[in-house]
């Protein structure tokens, strides 16, 4: 066809394509229909919901501590961001203190979900520019990290470690030297990664000046995380709303200047560093406060095993626990913490029995892929894969 | 802290009185109760008004109470970042009634108020979409309603001889488990599994 056939109305037709779902760089299961105008995009309108396992819905027939697995399975990049703010509404709600032990090694934890996210983040989103080493020296330490995942709680995933009062099990010494020693070893991989992109000349293309947001539109579209940070406001829950005892660490906000793909990632480069030496002081914190609890022993955590032995009323206790559960009184409460990606937070209703009224979980990703359109409009079909990479989304929070 | 919040609930129920029904702070929150009318100047002003800043928008909920005639709250969060505080506003909507979006003050509305009409089935009039979002394409009821079955009303598979995904009703092998924890021991409406022998006395 020459085209002098077709009517001009025919001739300037825009294009849709269909990017998903099963798109390798949409991050999961994620159908975006994108209308293009040759190859400037118009129009993008994302359909999610393909992972929707109705979380919320199961939620509320489940008792609390049944629950806290669902939230390993939210955000599956970094499942233990996610307990923690399951355990924070309940301990909000029942008022139930957290020892400090437990405090430590919850940051701890987070901050290696932190590691966990961002490597995962940063590298397939070079894949998805078009590099393909970052991934897979990304994924090695990953590898590391979840062996410390699982030499803690015996999962490598979906580790229901946070408890409401504290963490079910100490961390053996031998564990924590381990982590000591991979504090030390990891800088310099970070520094190999960096060597691989930073300067990149085709990773710096595809990433400098892409999907700029301002700070008013951060703001706007409801953004948290790396999306603010990346663009200038130097915002963080760890350190503006603490919680556990994260305002005793000494760690720096990295922020971008720009609001564009390539300062984020410069930001979760940077944040990759912080949390190193966050993880660094817990464990200097946790050696100084050996052998004490790691729970808060009350009506909310279960017996110490030995107890269970010799008295009856812990037996009992145990017994209960583990089928009634406990009850949380009655009242709302919105717990939030600084996740990788974001504010991840729980709205938690409870109507005074042992199992949630109603759960909402706001998941940092889900305002995130909305402004999609807003900032993809404009932009060429190849920088739509940077821009969902660097907005770090996972369908597993998501769709929920 | 809690004496602050207190004062700026105190501070929005006065400028906003047409708008706010009833404001209270618990653990360490503030929430504002808003009529639905009223619910676009409120948050308009909780926008723009200096002292309040809520310039994000962090969550759009909703809750079923059935039992009350009016039986969704619908719950918005925001939160300020240059004030560094959060505040709840509820409105409450019955089964028919439409509740004002605010998609144009925060354009992040826009997805937040697709879910609540997807799970809950509440109505916002000037929405510029409002589709299901979450749910399959074509389905039906609104599955965060409490009476809403857990297992749903359809199940899908892969039908060999017609080559396609078909929906079928749901069938369960076993009953739906749904324990009444709640009286393990004595007063169960039910007959606990081998206590059969107890139902004559």
């Amino acid at each position: 066809m020459d085209g002098s056939q077709l009517s001009g109305e025919q001739r300037i037709r825009n294009f849709n394509i269909n990017f998903g779902p099963q798109h390798p760089a949409a991050h999961g299961v994620l159908r975006m229909v994108l209308e293009l105008d040759g190859e400037i995009v118009d129009r993008v309108d994302p359909h999610i919901g393909l992972l929707h396992r109705g979380t919320e819905k199961l939620m509320e027939s489940r008792t609390y501590l049944q629950n806290l697995p669902y939230f390993d399975r939210l955000d599956y990049v970094a499942p233990m961001n996610q307990e923690h703010a399951w355990c924070l509404a309940i301990e909000r709600l029942t008022g139930t203190p957290v020892p400090r032990r437990g405090q430590l090694i919850r940051v701890l934890f987070s901050e290696i979900g932190r590691i966990l996210n961002h490597l995962l983040n940063v590298t397939t989103q070079a894949m998805d520019v078009g590099a393909l080493t970052p991934p897979l020296w990304g994924f090695e330490e990953r590898e590391k990290l979840m062996v410390f995942y699982e030499r803690a709680c015996g999962a490598r995933l979906h580790a229901a470690y946070f408890r409401p009062g504290g963490v079910h099990q100490d961390l053996t010494p031998e564990l924590c030297d381990d982590m000591w020693q991979w504090t030390e070893e990891f800088p310099a991989v970070l520094d190999d990664i960096e060597g691989l992109l930073t300067e990149n000349r085709i990773f710096k293309q595809r990433n400098v000046d892409i999907g700029v947001v301002s700070l008013a539109e951060a703001q706007a579209w409801g953004f948290s995380g790396v999306m603010v940070r990346g663009s200038g406001w130097a915002w963080d829950l760890r350190r503006a709303q603490p919680y556990e005892c994260y305002n005793e660490f000494d760690f720096r906000i990295p922020v971008g200047k720009h609001g564009d793909c390539y300062d984020r990632y410069l930001c979760r480069m940077e944040e990759m560093r912080e949390s190193v030496k966050i993880m660094r002081q817990a464990l200097e914190k946790l050696d100084a406060c050996k052998g004490s609890d790691v729970i808060h022993r009350g009506k909310i955590s279960p017996p110490k095993r030995g107890e269970m032995k010799t008295s009856m009323e812990a037996l009992i206790h145990h017994f209960k626990l583990y089928t009634e559960g406990f009850r949380v009184p009655e009242g709302e409460v919105y717990a939030c913490v600084e996740a990788p990606k974001g504010e991840f937070g729980v709205y938690l209703v409870s109507d005074g029995t042992n199992k949630p009224y109603r759960a909402k979980i706001r998941a940092p990703g889900y305002p995130h892929l909305a402004a999609m359109d807003h900032i993809c409009r404009g932009h060429l079909l190849a920088d739509v894969s940077a821009i969902l990479g660097s907005i770090d989304i996972v369908f597993g929070e998501i769709d929920r | 802290m809690a004496s602050a919040l207190e004062e700026l609930g105190e501070m929005i129920a006065i400028a906003q009185a047409d708008a706010v029904v009833a404001h209270s702070v618990a653990h360490g929150e503030l929430t504002l109760e808003s009529t639905a009318s009223g619910l676009r100047t409120l948050i308009g002003y909780l926008r723009d008004n200096p002292a309040c800043a809520f310039t994000t928008l962090i969550d759009i909920t909703g809750v079923d109470w059935p039992g009350r005639e009016r039986r969704f709250d619908v719950v918005y969060h925001f939160l300020s970042m240059p004030q560094n505080q959060r505040v709840r506003v509820k409105v409450v909507a019955g089964e028919d009634d439409v509740i004002p979006s605010i998609n144009d003050l925060h354009p992040s509305a826009n997805w937040f108020e697709r879910e609540v009409f997807d799970m809950f089935g509440v109505m916002f009039s000037g929405h510029p979409d409002l589709r299901r979002i979450l749910t399959d394409y074509g389905f039906r009821g609104y599955p965060l309603r409490k009476d809403f079955p857990t297992t749903g009303y359809v199940e899908v598979r892969y039908d060999e001889t017609q080559k396609r995904v078909v929906y079928e009703p749901v069938k369960l092998v076993q009953e739906y488990r749904q324990f009444d924890f709640m009286s393990p021991w004595e007063g169960a409406e039910y007959i606990l599994p081998g206590d059969e022998k107890n139902r004559g006395t």
